[in-house]
């Protein structure tokens, strides 16, 4: 308890991030490592950073993942500094850029790299720059995501720059090849492992620093997601169990979505538990579930009290989200909600999910209905993602079952040489959230 | 596994028969393969026992060696494989047809088109399995870097000339192996499962007589009941009258054949050294070329049944018309091996034992944009193919049932009409999703606007090659009444940055090759085995 009282979460978060700048802006190593546990604030150490460097009058890169990642950065940067002029360096295709970035003065937009020169900041996608062609190479980058940044596309983009700044979080999913790597297992720079563990290999005296504080996981998830996902990084919840709250209109009807809804509200997790069956994966009965959740969510005109505000605000549709492991399953869901008359709920993979973050997600687990628990279901990155998108409450459908399914397939991957084993494996994190799960159980026979 | 192939897999079981999953050949099959059949001893990694090897189905090879222990019997087969591989390779090596190859000019810096010879057919290696491709690459590394007499005379341990060379090759035939959809080594298990769904999984499938027996079961037997016979049927001896197609060997004929076969002839050897005069040796050497036939008639007869059996698979796939495609494919494939040729004659070293960043980050780009194109047109070769992807919801096929002109904004409106799609299929289309279809062999692309009719109605707006003019081209645009096919994937695959040369490998990689910067590799420590 008294560790509590003593911890400051801002104090904590802004020690670490004066670190960071510190190292970044004046230590003398060719790059600074970031690890940030997720909703840790990584975009606004992301943009303090790029304002810093730009104020000391250092040209800067910025290399980010997708394009939605690099338009969010434009507008968070021009948001906190108007006057900064802004590179967008994009591609030649139709619609390029988000359209919000024209009315931006500052930015200037243009898929020639020429024509952004001399620009204090440009910023683009990995995929792009690596198009890009320079005589003399910037002072500094910063990469972004630089943990879902395959070796191969840092080996592309890393001759422009003389110095950078990684960021990114490591309980996320690993890029993956459509191919197989095995052939480069082991090897330091194995071209399908990530840009951070080619980096590290290579550079092993780099600073690391990590990010403590969660600004988006509640009190109540904090501990599982650190304890299930970072057991050696652990970090800490940016707000307290009293801090956040969810409160619904209209009471419970009764069934089993209220019901879970009311745990989840309550506690801030909650699992509607279908009997136990081998399905398909576009399971008809747990798509129908989810879709049904949401519904409900919606229909009982849910508030939200954060610290952010003092008045409670609404739980509309575009604060939910739900996260599925296949992109059936999503489409599934989709169908499903349009037959419920919902429409604007996000509902994607894992995968896409990345970054992005609601008041109440609603998560179709990767191993429900499944007859066996193959290694893409088993990737840490995946159910931590899935877990970890929510400010208030998360809410897990799943059949019943899946710690037996567990048990009958321990992970059987091939070892390989010369590969550093990542902890935890997927078998562990999934059976320690089940184990919580467990307590915030609804079962159910729709 | 896809839903189409779990449904052809649930009706081969139902049938008894394999399901075909394709209805033309998606790899191009040389006119002239050269089949190897090479077996391996148990528990000794990489010691060849014995092989057939040939492009005559009637007249093959057969290489054996009497004692896999004994350095120089292997050499002595690798020598008499190296004779018959590589004349069959040089048959290729030398036609030649004028090409064009797109280079970067060391002077100006521009690409520039510059005449090449490509050769105008390339060999083809088929192996019965996948582990067969493994032993490929085992050998051509156990070679590629040993040195004959000729190149080092003071080498504790000359290779026989050739060998190193028949390495190079086959360390090319095999990390060729690992591009899809390439065709210069093929393991013909996974070929046949391309083409036809059994009713046994996928690990049973790489038993070639098993998938055989689904595929081509005997006159009134189920391919499960054929299956089941050819992996555990015995002779009166306890021998498999189907030998796994290898290189493992059963263990039953290592133990109740080969070992003591190999144990006589080890006996005539020791014999025949210790032979006093001339009419002794004489007889001795009797016994010991007696010893060796009845090892080489062994060899034979564990190898015979699987030549046999790879052609036999080798007509099922001829059978089948060849896609549309391979032979562009092929046609990379023998890049491939015209680049490898150009390289041995350029007086270049082996490949490196390990590839440098640059090079595996290349190869592996490579491997993906070439996975990609595989799957789009195996897909656009074949309807059977493109229904799996339908069914995946990630193409779909219906009649056009409306179109109308409409134009873009702009300065100059340019042709966008909307084209309204009846279909029962159920893409996973969301806003604005480019859709493409294939026009004259080019893809058109299109966006998705929106569904009419629940569903059933998919309106698009095509948005490219319609010509300059402000009307679309004659023939652009789909009529009302065509049946079309969209797909959700594109059919051309872009080609990837270029990474920065070797020797300017970047500091996160390590530096370039065999700098200081970059990590040393350990070699294993000598330990008091290695000196034994």
């Amino acid at each position: 308890m008294s560790a509590d009282i003593v911890f400051d979460p801002g104090a904590e978060a802004g020690r670490a991030t004066d670190a960071i700048l510190r190292d970044t802006l004046h230590g003398t190593a060719r790059g600074v490592v970031v690890d940030s546990p997720p909703g840790a604030g990584k975009s606004t150490l992301v943009v303090r950073a790029a304002l810093e460097l730009a104020d000391a009058g250092r040209p800067l890169m910025v290399v980010a993942q997708t394009n939605a990642q690099v338009d969010d950065l434009v507008v968070r940067l021009a948001e906190k500094n108007g006057e900064l002029p802004v590179g967008r360096l994009h591609s030649s295709d139709a619609d390029p850029y988000d359209k919000a970035l024209d009315d931006l003065p500052n930015v200037r937009k243009s898929a020639k790299a020429g024509e952004l020169a001399g620009l204090p900041v440009v910023i683009s996608t990995a995929a792009k720059w690596a198009h890009v062609k320079v005589d003399e190479p910037w002072r500094h980058a910063i990469v972004d995501e630089a943990y879902q940044m395959r070796s191969d596309s840092l080996l592309a983009v890393a001759g422009l720059f003389e110095r950078a700044l990684f960021v990114g979080d490591p309980g996320q999913l690993d890029p993956f090849a459509i191919v197989g790597a095995e052939q480069w297992a082991g090897l330091s720079y194995d071209p399908s492992s990530s840009a951070v563990t080619t980096l590290l290999a290579h550079n092993p005296e780099l600073p690391q620093h990590r990010l403590p504080v969660s600004w988006r996981l509640p009190a109540s998830a904090a501990p599982l997601v650190s304890d299930a996902f970072y057991p050696y990084t652990r970090f800490r919840s940016g707000t307290g169990h009293g801090d956040r709250r969810l409160n619904f209109g209209v009471p419970s009807d009764g069934s089993g979505p209220d019901r879970v809804i009311d745990e989840a509200a309550e506690s801030g997790w909650g699992l509607l538990e279908l009997p136990a069956r081998h399905t398909p994966r576009t399971d008809p009965e747990a798509v129908r579930a989810v879709a049904t959740v949401v519904r409900r969510l919606l229909d009982r005109d849910g508030a939200a009290t954060s610290e952010r505000s003092p008045d409670p605000t609404p739980l509309t549709a575009d604060r939910i989200a739900v996260g599925t492991a296949h992109r059936d399953q999503a489409a599934a869901i989709r169908a499903a909600l349009g037959e419920l008359g919902v429409t604007d709920v996000t509902v994607d993979t894992a995968n896409r999910l990345q970054g992005r973050e609601f008041d109440v997600t609603v998560v179709l687990h990767p191993l429900s209905g499944r007859p066996d628990a193959t290694a893409f279901h088993l990737e840490t990155g995946r159910l931590c993602v899935l877990a970890s998108r929510h400010r208030h409450a998360c809410i897990v459908v799943c059949r019943a079952g899946v710690t037996d399914l567990l048990d009958d397939h321990p992970s059987t991957e091939p070892v390989q040489l010369g590969v550093t084993v990542k902890f935890p494996d997927g078998w562990e994190a999934n059976h320690a959230v089940l184990a919580h799960l467990a307590e915030h159980r609804v079962v159910w026979r729709p | 596994m896809s839903l189409i192939s779990t449904l052809a897999r649930l009706e081969a079981v139902h049938s008894g028969r394999a399901q075909p999953t394709a209805t033309v050949r998606h790899r191009h099959l040389s006119e002239r393969p050269l089949v190897l059949v090479p077996l391996t001893t148990a528990g000794e990694a990489g010691a060849p026992l014995g092989a057939l090897v040939g492009t005559d189905r009637d007249a093959p090879r057969l290489l054996v060696v009497p004692q896999p222990r004994d350095r120089d019997l292997r050499f002595a087969f690798l020598a008499e494989l190296a004779d018959v591989v590589l004349p069959y390779i040089d048959t290729f090596a030398d036609d030649v047809e004028a090409a064009e190859r797109n280079e970067t000019d060391p002077e100006t810096g521009k690409r520039v088109k510059v005449e090449v010879e490509l050769c105008a057919d390339a060999p083809q290696l088929i192996v019965p399995s996948r582990a067969g491709i493994e032993l490929v690459r085992l050998l051509g590394r156990s070679m590629r870097f040993r040195r004959t007499a000729e190149q080092d005379p003071e080498t504790p341990h000359p290779a026989p000339p050739r060998v190193p060379l028949l390495g190079r090759w086959l360390t090319h035939f095999g990390e060729r192996a690992r591009v899809p959809g390439s065709a210069l080594l093929l393991a013909l298990t996974e070929v046949l499962g391309r083409h036809w769904a059994t009713g046994q999984s996928s690990l049973e499938d790489q038993h070639l007589a098993a998938l055989l027996a689904w595929i081509d079961p005997p006159d009134g037997v189920s391919g499960a009941e054929a299956a089941l016979d050819a992996e555990l049927r015995r002779d009166a001896r306890g021998q498999l009258v189907c030998p796994p197609a290898g290189p493992a060997t059963d263990p039953a004929f290592d133990n109740k054949l080969l070992a003591p076969a190999i144990e006589r002839y080890d006996r005539a050897r020791t014999a025949l050294a210790a032979a006093e005069d001339g009419l002794e040796a004489d007889d001795r050497l009797g016994e010991l070329t007696a010893a060796e036939r009845e090892i080489r008639s062994l060899v034979e007869s564990v190898t015979r049944p699987t030549w046999e059996a790879v052609w036999h698979g080798l007509d099922l796939l001829r059978a089948l018309p060849e896609g549309a495609h391979a032979v562009d494919r092929w046609t990379r494939d023998r890049w491939s091996f015209t680049g490898h040729r150009d390289r041995i004659v350029a007086g270049e070293p082996p490949q490196p034992r390990r590839d440098d960043a640059v090079t595996a980050a290349n190869k592996l780009a490579t491997r993906e944009r070439e996975q990609a194109r595989l799957d789009a047109q195996e897909a656009l070769d074949d309807p059977l193919v493109m229904a799996g992807r339908r069914l995946a919801g990630e193409a779909f096929a219906g009649e056009v049932i409306d179109v109308v002109m409409a134009y873009s904004e702009g300065k100059s409106p340019r042709p966008r009409p909307l084209v309204t799609v009846r279909t029962d299929d159920r893409p996973h289309l969301g806003e604005r999703v480019k859709v493409f279809r294939s026009l004259g062999g080019k893809p058109q692309s299109a966006e998705f606007v929106g569904h009419e009719e629940d569903g059933a109605l998919i309106v698009l707006r095509v948005v490219d090659k319609m010509g300059r003019g402000k009307e679309p081209e004659t023939g652009s645009l789909p009529e009302k009444g065509d049946r079309i096919c969209f797909t959700l994937f594109e059919h051309e695959q872009r080609g990837g940055a270029k990474l920065p040369d070797q020797e300017e490998t970047p500091w996160t990689h390590g530096g370039p090759p065999g700098e200081e910067s970059a990590v040393q590799e350990s070699a294993d420590p000598v330990t008091e085995e290695d000196v034994l």
